[in-house]
């Protein structure tokens, strides 16, 4: 009876997220001037990425699924940079 | 049709149904990243007219919350995605309860969350209801806080939802788990952990700027 | 009557309020929409009769803020923005693809629901004493300012909003998963790359609508700052918001009214669409690249004067794949064999109309001239021609196309031919007028004005009235053929869509054996079989 178990790849997953989770938090105690928010977003993606390929199975999907994740990402670039190009060119 | 009491007729198999169920929910996805996306720019804009109030504000939150909150999360999105993965007849008994669990999770959440926002009350920090920031940051703060406000209510509903949906799925899968139940319990699942990467990135932007300089 | 149709099939008031298929819920959108487009045009009719003389005699000032207010969002997010799609696409989507119905038919059903109750609200809005904000919810009049119902009004689009995202989503995954067996994507008839391009608009824009008004309303609300420089915070914020939505949603008042001049050109010419390939993907490439120019409705607004250079810049290259599409349609009336049906005449009328539409966004476009034309009636003549002259008149051509199909009955083509003409004449009469006005200077949402304006101004009323009794008369010839016309045989124009293979009105699932397709669209030079007719 091992059907009820959750495979190996889930439970790392989520010591992964744990631990990653724990690195943020500690990080963001250093003091590394502008590089704080940097490695806050970074470990932020790489958590989300992890979600991503293995909590919602994007590894084991094929290009359509991958397109329509990504297209999301990809308008959410659109505004986030045409937005804040106006009040980032400001004089 | 005969077969129509198993799958609609416009699909032609199970895994045809099924395939489009995950498409049709990464869409709605792709529309729940911008309706976030807004409240981002927001952010980002004003974080870049108010670097050091942001800092200020940031350093006002729970961050002992924030990351329990963070952990418990993604917890029950562990326990979401194991169910889904040993979803059968067989495991019916266990995937209610891994959805049980999850659900609450959701519940310990929120809970956490409304002795948050509490706290926040307690010490003048809710923009429009009392809000009171001495000193020349006031403005930069109080922004901070609205947005602080709006984006957690509003992945704070997308919870309830989700917790909603995980116990009806929980009550279903304890009587007669089919394939059409499997396919529910996908896309809810999708969902969750949906909510769940939103508020890695909600973690990020809203409890961990700021805390190393003061 | 051989077999029972979808109009047949029960008659029951649960049969219409709790169908999930996709022909009964286009009907009830039609309905609906028809109902939103008379509220619309009556408050056009009071600002057109108002603006026919320089002083204000028929209301106030703050009245006529409502009128143009509740006009602009009515029309825009009640009529425009759902209706080919919710319509034309609903009923012919799944039978264009040899499909029994959407991906998700109850999702269909609640997006008329929630755009119901979208409707409602935003009626009770104007019915308790209207907004005066315009159709835009410009912050800090909005917020700080409008003694209006403004949360409730923007409740209402927020509603409507949802039921955008579900057709839109609904769509993407049916052109995606249920098309029928050798339906590959070049063998697509045009109208869907153009639903397609509408949907991935109406699913990544609207969202972003929605939580614009969320924050504004939060901001009215709450009496808290958000786009309030008092506090810090900054207006163009809301516009870049607003606009991130509201330029790309003019896409959606345009891209499906080009999907059906697809059909249309192509059916009366007999002949296949020229440029198959640059027309589907310019449909694609008008949706992405229409996310990339929102900012030119910003060019006086204080923002960065590199922003504005990018947006000039991004509003110019958009104009090129419209401009192909103009290019491509003529081209295939050339050497075609040309048939005047009263469809073809909204084609021709759309072509003419959309050119002239498109060229002055050009004007627009440019940064100098867009700073003397901001604000003023050649910016409401410009989306006029693109909205009403191109969208509306597709709309109208579409639903003479496809009437045969969806009511099995053949309508008067002497009336259809008088309307088509009327609403071509009265439309020019309306709005080119507004042009001269704008250039010389008439700003636009002011119900006075200087008397050297009057003669424009007298031209585009009375043009306004051929105009409303033109867009009138389907509502008679059309609902008298619904019920005493001449019966339709399945294939009236002889064409090889995939709709028209099944019969007039088609079955409750669309088609009996599932059909397979052999071959590219629009092969009018082969002699196409019609199905044995069931007349």
């Amino acid at each position: 009876m091992t059907e009820w178990r959750p495979p190996i790849a889930l439970v790392g997953a989520w010591l992964g997220l744990l631990a990653l989770l724990a690195l943020t938090v500690a990080l963001a105690y250093v003091p590394l001037g502008a590089g704080n928010g940097v490695v806050a977003l970074t470990i932020g993606t790489i958590k989300a990425g992890l979600v991503a390929a293995i909590f919602m199975e994007l590894r084991h999907r094929g290009g359509l699924t991958l397109v329509f994740a990504g297209a999301g990402l990809f308008w959410l670039g659109i505004l986030l940079w045409l937005g804040s190009m106006d009040f980032l060119t400001r004089t | 049709m005969p077969e129509s009491s198993v799958f609609a007729p416009q699909y032609a198999s199970i895994p045809h149904r099924d395939h489009t169920a995950e498409l049709g929910m990464w869409v709605f996805i792709a529309t729940e990243v911008l309706l976030f996306g807004g409240l981002i720019l927001a952010y980002v804009v004003y974080r870049h007219a108010f670097p050091q109030d942001f800092a200020a504000g940031s350093r006002h939150t729970e961050i002992v919350i924030g990351t329990a909150n963070t952990a418990v999360l993604l917890t029950s999105s562990f326990l979401v995605a194991w169910a889904v993965e040993i979803f059968s007849p067989a495991t019916a008994k266990i995937v209610t309860r891994l959805l049980v669990g999850a659900a609450c999770l959701g519940l310990a959440f929120i809970v956490l969350k409304g002795i948050e926002y509490g706290k926040e009350y307690d010490e003048h920090l809710v923009p429009g209801i009392d809000f009171q920031f001495p000193g020349p940051k006031a403005n930069g703060v109080q922004l901070f806080f609205i947005f602080y406000f709006i984006a957690t209510a509003i992945h704070a509903l997308h919870m309830l939802i989700g917790i909603c949906l995980l116990i009806t799925l929980a009550v279903i899968c304890q009587r007669a788990p089919s394939t059409r139940h499997r396919t529910a319990l996908h896309s809810a699942a999708l969902y969750w952990h949906f909510v769940d990467v939103v508020w890695i990135f909600l973690f990020a932007l809203i409890y961990l700027p700021g805390r190393s300089t003061s | 009557m051989s077999a029972k149709n979808y109009l047949t099939a029960d008659f029951t008031l649960r049969s219409w309020f709790l169908t999930t298929d996709h022909k009964r819920i286009a009907i009830l959108y039609f309905a609906s929409l028809i109902f939103f487009f008379f509220i619309g045009g009556a408050a056009a009719t009071a600002i057109r009769i108002e603006l026919a003389t320089p002083q204000a005699d028929l209301v106030s000032s703050d009245v006529y803020n409502r009128l143009f207010t509740m006009h602009g969002i009515i029309m825009v997010w009640f009529f425009l923005i759902p209706s080919i799609p919710n319509t034309l696409g609903n009923f012919i989507v799944p039978l264009m693809i040899g499909a029994r119905d959407l991906a998700f038919p109850r999702l269909n059903l609640m997006s008329w629901y929630i755009f119901m109750l979208g409707g409602c609200v935003t009626l009770f809005a104007i019915l308790a004493g209207g907004v005066d904000t315009g159709w835009t919810f410009y912050t800090p009049f909005s917020t700080l300012y409008s003694n209006s119902y403004v949360i409730v009004a923007a409740a209402g689009v927020f509603i409507a909003g949802f039921s955008s995202i579900l057709t839109g989503l609904n769509f993407i995954v049916t052109i995606h998963r249920l098309r029928a067996p050798g339906l590959t994507w070049y063998r697509l008839p045009l109208f869907l790359w153009s639903l397609y391009a509408t949907s991935v608009i109406l699913v990544l824009a609207t969202p972003v609508l929605a939580i614009t008004l969320l924050l504004m309303a939060t901001e009215r609300f709450f009496g808290v700052g958000i786009f309030d420089p008092r506090i810090g915070g900054d207006p163009l914020l809301f516009q870049h918001l607003f606009w991130f939505y509201s330029h790309p949603a003019v896409y959606i008042m345009i891209l499906p009214g080009m999907g059906v001049i697809n059909e249309l050109v192509s059916c009366f010419s007999r002949k296949q669409v020229f440029g198959y390939k640059f027309v589907a993907w310019c449909s694609l490439a008008i949706a992405a690249v229409g996310f990339l120019v929102w900012g030119h409705h910003m060019f006086v607004s204080g923002q960065s004067l590199i922003a504005s250079l990018v947006f000039s810049f991004m509003s110019f290259i958009v104009a090129v794949p419209s401009a192909i599409k103009v290019f491509n349609w003529t081209a295939t009336l050339h050497k075609g064999s040309i048939h005047f049906d009263a469809p073809m005449l909204y084609a021709l009328a759309f072509i003419g109309l959309f050119t002239i539409g498109g060229l002055t966004g050009l004007f627009l476009a440019c940064l100098a001239f867009d700073v003397h034309a901001t604000d003023t009636y050649f910016v409401v003549a410009h989306f006029h021609y693109i909205m009403v002259g191109g969208m509306v008149t597709a709309y109208f051509g579409g639903l003479h196309y496809w009437w045969p199909k969806i009511t099995g009955r053949l309508y008067s083509e002497y009336w259809a031919r008088t309307a088509a003409i009327l609403i071509f004449f009265g439309f020019n009469l309306t709005f080119f007028p507004q042009f001269i006005l704008g250039a010389e200077g008439m700003p636009r949402r002011y119900h006075v004005y200087p008397p050297e304006f009057q003669v424009w101004n007298v031209l585009s009323s009375g043009g306004a009235a051929i105009l409303a009794v033109a867009y009138l008369m389907p509502l008679f010839y059309l609902g008298y053929s619904a019920f005493f016309g001449k019966r339709a045989p399945a294939n009236p124009w002889n064409a090889p869509g995939l709709e028209w293979q099944t019969s007039s009105p088609p079955p409750e699932f669309n088609f009996a054996p599932q059909p397979v397709v052999t071959r590219e669209p629009y092969q009018y030079n082969e002699r196409f079989e019609a199905e044995p007719q069931n007349a």
